[in-house]
């Protein structure tokens, strides 16, 4: 199958260096809508799950996940440590029972809809969650396809997060956080987890 | 006393300021803190959050905050920890301040809950 401890692994490694790559971006986004610190937030977040992976060296993929979500949890600061931490919380409990991608991410989703209380079209993460899901669920997700998703919350006004105290002058811009849920996806394809 | 309080702030300075004005008029409502993350940036930090929560010598404890990601650290928190937390989407200063003094004054948890009412903003 698809999913084994290995290429969870390489992926994470994969994301970490991606955030870390772009973390300038990211808090460039970041000070256009928000308080300029997701680049930074996210790579001290990454860089503590790449020390405990090390640390640690979990077995399973569910202890992988496990690790990842109290590391960011505890280490990332701003709102996307509960969010992601709450994501990977979500795919350690359905990691316990299935391999399946599709329900392992549909789980991390829910308990970032559980953690943030954001829906669809809000401007956030969740805009990217629900369309990569939907793709990979009808095998037609690409690199290509991410992206676009992300872009697409240029155009939406954002109502949750911090960039909703700018309403209206919220668009225009790209979600820092929908940006880094675009790596996480572009990682988990390069790695060849599926 | 049955009722703590324990506030939550992206920034220490907020957290203690806040502590010491309300103990201006709640001398004996224990109070404790989580301001800003673990190495002293600005965010909150779940694990201070936890500490404040255990530190707190009142079983039922109010929690106020300042901004959105203070309240994802908070209700996860609340799910981890054994005491009572009631968490108030309010205006952070102000309903500290009425919560603190009502509790210093004996006033039951519904009541402080009806007199916060017309302060939640969030």
């Amino acid at each position: 199958m698809g999913m084994n401890k290995d290429n969870v692994l390489k992926w994470l490694e994969l994301f970490a260096e991606k955030i870390i790559e772009n973390k300038d971006y990211l808090s460039d986004l970041d000070t256009a809508i928000g308080d300029g610190d997701h680049g930074t937030n996210m790579a001290r977040g990454v860089t503590e799950v790449m020390k405990a992976l090390e640390d640690k060296k979990p077995e399973t993929v569910t202890d992988i996940f496990k690790l990842t979500a109290m590391t960011l949890i505890s280490k990332v600061g701003g709102a996307s440590g509960p969010l992601y931490g709450s994501a990977f919380m979500g795919m350690t409990k359905t990691s316990m029972t299935t391999d399946d991608l599709v329900e392992i991410l549909s789980s991390g989703l829910a308990d970032i809809q559980k953690r943030g209380k954001a829906v669809s079209g809000e401007k956030t993460m969740i805009d990217i969650w629900v369309p990569v899901i939907e793709a990979l669920k009808n095998g037609e997700l690409t690199a290509e396809k991410i992206k676009t998703f992300a872009e697409a919350t240029k155009d939406l006004k954002a109502t949750k997060g911090r960039a909703s105290y700018l309403g209206e002058r919220s668009i225009g811009h790209i979600d820092p956080g929908a940006v880094s849920s675009a790596y996480l996806f572009e990682t988990m394809l390069e790695a060849g987890v599926k | 006393m049955a009722i703590g309080i324990v506030i939550v702030s992206h920034v220490a300075e907020i957290a203690a300021g806040l502590k010491r004005l309300v103990k201006e008029v709640a001398a004996d409502v224990p109070i404790t803190t989580a301001g800003g993350t673990d190495d002293g940036g600005v965010g909150t930090s779940f694990e201070k959050i936890m500490k404040a929560f255990e530190e707190n010598p009142a079983e039922t404890i109010l929690a106020f905050y300042d901004l959105g990601s203070a309240k994802m650290n908070l209700e996860m928190a609340m799910e981890m920890t054994e005491k009572e937390v009631k968490l108030y989407d309010t205006a952070m200063i102000e309903s500290c301040y009425t919560a603190a003094a009502l509790a210093q004054a004996g006033v039951e948890l519904d009541a402080i809950d009806q007199q916060l009412k017309p302060l939640k903003v969030k």
